[in-house]
């Protein structure tokens, strides 16, 4: 699904916001930026739980700007609070399936199995306090497995893991996007996420999109100075 | 406007409306009604009304510190968990009961009096008047002082303690740089609360006041309209009483922080100034003492309601007490949860959804409407508004449950408003996203996230309403005797072993009520 932001303005305290930005269908776009530039506002507006002061949002050339968040072709993970506590990990990604918990035996079937592309073969009757941060993470995934909304955006998903789990979920989420066409835009506060998965890179700076290049070149010499402040690499670049 | 704004408006109507009357009505009593404010004698019981409260409230403030204190030092010993339970009993207890057990263990024939009788000082009485209104007003808050002041010190981060024990602080170091600085911030929220309880109480100051000398506004209040029958003079009372409530109340807004009840997990960290046996010895009586003074008029109840003659069950009149009891407190105790969760759900909504947080809190203020307006004030003023109209006392049964649920109002919100609005606060966006709304989140995800704090709020306003003797005395008839009025009357014509009998009924009640809420509502793992 192809993701346009035209001129799509909004207004969080003191800070004036207003996004451009085109993600092709299938892509994986990080979003760096220092805290408080808007990234988790800019998923928002694409998700839909913000509401833009003017601009649109277009999926795939249609605009979605005034379409509620459940009604949008979207899937949310958030850093903390995806999973309900009281509620099983089966019944969690179940929620994906029908709001109410109201499951045909395919989609029994179908939670199972998407438990089990995840690597959670068998746990489905084990609470979220019952698994591991990795895991619970993994639950979040196997619902937007079975969701089949062809957007997923990810709020800092994965930051309160440590280096080696955060790896491993974002190869699980590569793998999701390669399998399904899934079009990823993933906030994140480490330059290692946006290198080893996304091919493109947008940086988010005071509510704008400074710049979107490609990864490797965006995060290297071609740095614009505010994200070379942000990278922490000024001294380096000035003298080389 | 949403069904959760017009629910939310019918609450605050429900509040607002009974209250405006009662104070319209209360203003236009009697030409003298304002003219009495300046009188003498009035004013004669408001400083006694101040007074008493000043000193209840040094008094229980005062020696819960050493207590508070011992007990943090000592964060573990063998009945620590126990005694933190019998700390929480007096606030389910209802207030009569206490006066019995306290009473039967300080009052004439009490176990204090036949001890001194046996150790050749005989003559000891109960303490009527002065004494015996700071006994019940300690008795109550002195545990609530210790489990609000209690968890100050779960704030200590265990690094502190570890300094203080590398840099070789002794107790009074350990006082005055950790201890007392974080008491110095709870001590005026907690002092304010204490006072404000006891300016307010009404069964304590009636019961063991003894008379017209030792008498509070919410006392002078009472007799002047039930006994004096001069509803001019009662107006002027319930004026100055609600002045003294409204500037208290404005004094607890400025205080601010919200205070919480504790008293559970304390981690032991090895304190430097709690080694040595002096330090434990001086801890332990102060433990032991206050062990004592709470535990012993419980005991005493228990005592008292083993040796009731068994003809005594066969009392018609207890056990139609005792169903009215049942049917206003959870009549009350119900009306106060609609009330209460549709108000903070509107708030919720204001707060969270639409922007608006100004009107979110005034829909939250509304419920503290009740603890600024104590319920002999509002019934006074309720008297008034209607006696002209109907006969007050028949529709007493519709009105009792009213004034419950005003009463325990304030305590659904303050349990209920931090889930109510966490919940929203974390899973709003992922509901949307899901598109689990309406019937579906409430099944899903309201009921079951907030199942324990309604339990809770419901157990404690059905059981406060069971408790109150207020309301009850000043509306009630024969046909609206409860379990609490009955007591009161047994006592007042020291029918001792029926009065047992009532305040350990009472007294089983409530807890059945507050445990089999809390139990079966708020289910057994319900997170």
């Amino acid at each position: 699904m192809r993701v346009e932001l035209e001129a799509l303005r909004f207004r969080y305290a003191a800070l004036e916001m207003c996004f451009d930005l085109s993600v092709a269908t299938g892509e994986c776009l990080a979003l760096l930026g220092p805290s408080g530039a808007g990234k988790s506002t800019l998923l928002g507006l694409i998700a839909g739980f913000e509401r833009a002061l003017s601009g649109c949002v277009r999926f795939d050339g249609v605009d979605v700007t005034q379409v509620p968040p459940a009604l949008r072709p979207v899937s949310t993970v958030f850093q903390e609070h995806n999973l309900f506590p009281h509620l099983s990990v089966a019944d969690n990604v179940g929620l994906g399936l029908h709001p109410g918990l109201r499951l045909d035996r395919a989609q029994h079937a179908e939670v199972a199995a998407a438990l089990a592309r995840v690597g959670l073969d068998g746990l489905g009757a084990r609470l979220p306090a019952q698994l591991s941060g990795g895991q619970r993470s993994r639950v979040a995934l196997a619902r937007v497995l079975v969701r089949r909304r062809p957007l997923l955006l990810l709020d800092e998903a994965f930051a309160a893991l440590g280096p080696a789990l955060r790896n491993e979920m974002l190869d699980l989420v590569d793998a999701l996007r390669r399998d399904r066409g899934l079009t990823v835009l993933m906030v994140s506060h480490h330059p290692d996420d946006a290198l080893r998965i996304a091919a493109r890179t947008a940086f988010v700076h005071a509510g704008h999109v400074l710049q979107v290049g490609a990864t490797a070149a965006v995060l290297g010499a071609a740095a614009c100075p505010p994200l070379r402040a942000y990278l922490g690499t000024v001294e380096g670049t000035a003298t080389g | 406007m949403s069904l959760r704004l017009a629910a939310g408006t019918g609450a605050a109507a429900v509040v607002l409306l009974p209250c405006g009357g009662a104070l319209l009505a209360l203003l236009g009593a009697g030409d003298g009604a304002l003219g009495a404010l300046a009188e003498p004698r009035l004013l004669r019981i408001a400083g006694f009304t101040l007074g008493q409260a000043a000193l209840s409230t040094l008094l229980a403030v005062g020696l819960a510190l050493p207590v508070a204190r011992a007990l943090a030092r000592r964060a573990a010993f063998p009945g620590r968990a126990a005694l933190l339970a019998l700390f929480g009993l007096p606030l389910v207890m209802p207030t009569i009961i206490a006066v019995f057990g306290l009473i039967e263990v300080y009052g004439r024939a009490g176990w204090v009096a036949r001890l001194a009788a046996a150790a050749g000082r005989p003559g000891f009485g109960f303490p009527y008047g002065l004494a015996g209104i700071l006994l019940g007003h300690v008795f109550f808050n002195l545990p609530l002082a210790v489990r609000l002041l209690l968890p100050q010190w779960q704030a200590v981060p265990g690094e502190v303690w570890r300094l203080a024990a590398q840099l070789g602080m002794g107790p009074g170091a350990v006082w005055r740089l950790i201890e007392w600085p974080l008491l110095a911030r709870a001590l005026p929220g907690v002092a304010l609360l204490v006072f404000v309880l006891c300016c307010t109480s009404f069964a304590v100051v009636l019961a063991l006041g003894g008379g017209p000398a030792a008498a509070t506004l919410e006392v002078a209040i009472y007799q002047a309209l039930r006994f004096d029958f001069e509803p001019a003079r009662a107006a002027a009372l319930a004026l100055a009483q609600l002045a003294l409530c409204l500037g208290l109340a404005a004094l607890a807004a400025r205080a601010g922080r919200p205070l919480a009840l504790g008293g559970g997990e304390l981690r032991a960290y090895p304190r430097p100034d709690a080694a040595g046996r002096l330090a434990a010895a001086l801890d332990g009586i102060c433990i032991a003492a206050a062990a004592l003074f709470v535990g012993l008029p419980v005991a005493a109840l228990a005592a008292a309601a083993l040796r009731v003659p068994a003809e005594l069950l066969a009392d018609a009149r207890l056990w139609r007490a005792a169903g009215l009891s049942l049917a206003l407190a959870l009549g009350a105790g119900l009306a106060a949860l609609l009330l209460g969760w549709s108000l903070l759900l509107a708030a919720r909504d204001l707060r969270l959804r639409r922007g608006r947080p100004r009107v979110a809190a005034a829909f939250e203020g509304v419920g503290l409407a009740g603890l600024a307006t104590p319920p002999l004030v509002l019934g006074t003023g309720l008297f008034m508004w209607l006696a002209p109209h109907v006969d007050v006392f028949v529709v007493a049964p519709a009105l009792l449950p009213l004034l419950g649920a005003l009463l325990g109002l304030p305590y659904v919100l303050r349990v209920l408003g931090p889930p109510c609005e966490r919940v929203a606060a974390h899973y709003d966006r992922l509901c949307a996203s899901l598109g689990v709304t309406g019937w579906q989140r409430a099944r899903l995800v309201e009921w079951p996230l907030l199942r324990r704090p309604v339990a809770q709020a419901l157990a404690l306003a059905c059981a406060l309403a069971a408790g109150d003797l207020g309301a009850v005395a000043l509306f009630g008839s024969p046909a609206t005797t409860t379990l609490p009025l009955l007591l009161y009357q047994q006592l007042g014509a020291y029918r001792m072993d029926a009065a047992a009998l009532s305040a350990a009924l009472l007294l089983a009640l409530c807890l059945a009520l507050y445990h089999g809420i809390e139990r079966v509502l708020g289910g057994g793992d319900a997170r």
